[in-house]
């Protein structure tokens, strides 16, 4: 899962809005496969932490109920240019995937 | 040992050797608590269920909670919703599908400056009530918007 995640952070007054665009095909468990009729196993992101200047701002657990190809959109306050971002994904197959951004 | 994320702060005392190692400054709580998925709130079955697993016993309807949200989306499968919450000291925001299988979304956990507001894109089964939980000084909001979702393209 070496699949590129897309940071934006851009300052909008004085809050840093933060938006991630990540890849992931976010599979419910409940598909069937059109060729073998056969459950597509679940496999989705559980766990999402974002960071700023390495101290955690949004640590969200997640569902198979986030769209395939998740977007997470956050602000944050008091955060300023040229600060740090760091966003971290963990699914349930254990795979793990973090980019990094400047708010601008 | 499947504590919801709350109730495993609240009942620290039972939690044993994880709860020693925080105090005594081993593990920092944040790192303990990412990598627990709250498995029994998300695999509940009902809305009640997903909130008592996520220690909402009781949440007030708040105006001050806003949900961005189509009021007909074409497509269950991407459906963008975005929550605004004017509550001061709001530390968390959790996002249910009260018609999903599984109605619990997500639940966003915010610390260190950011705001009460979260955007993303949900899958819906079918027309329902959006429903979001806010904390806020220990207290729950709530707010509910209905999403009518359109299958086959018209209608609905």
């Amino acid at each position: 899962m070496a699949e590129p995640m897309r940071i934006r952070a851009t300052m909008a007054g004085d809050v840093a809005d933060i938006k991630v665009l990540m890849n992931h095909p976010m599979e419910t468990g409940q598909r069937k496969d059109a060729k073998t009729g056969q459950l597509i196993p679940a496999h989705f992101i559980q766990t999402v932490k974002a960071e700023v200047n390495g101290k955690t701002v949004l640590d969200a657990q997640w569902s198979v109920a986030i769209s395939r190809n998740p977007f997470l959109g956050f602000k944050v306050k008091g955060a300023k240019a040229g600060d740090k971002v760091t966003v971290s994904w963990t699914d349930n197959k254990g795979d793990k995937n973090s980019a990094e951004a400047t708010v601008a | 040992m499947n504590f919801a994320r709350r109730t495993f702060i609240k009942g620290a005392g039972a939690a044993g050797t994880v709860a020693v190692a925080v105090a005594a400054g081993l593990i920092k709580p944040t790192e303990v608590l990412a990598s627990e998925w709250n498995k029994a709130a998300f695999e509940a079955k009902g809305v009640a269920d997903a909130l008592k697993a996520i220690g909402v016993a009781s949440a007030a309807d708040s105006k001050d909670i806003q949900i961005k949200a189509p009021d007909i989306a074409e497509n269950g499968a991407v459906v963008p919703v975005e929550v605004t919450s004017n509550i001061a000291g709001t530390e968390a925001i959790a996002l249910l599908v009260e018609k999903n299988a599984t109605p619990l979304v997500a639940d966003f956990a915010l610390s260190n400056g950011a705001v009460g507001y979260v955007s993303t894109r949900i899958k819906m089964g079918q027309t329902s009530n959006v429903r979001v939980v806010v904390k806020a000084g220990g207290k729950y909001y709530a707010a509910v918007k209905e999403v009518k979702v359109t299958i086959g393209g018209c209608g609905g």
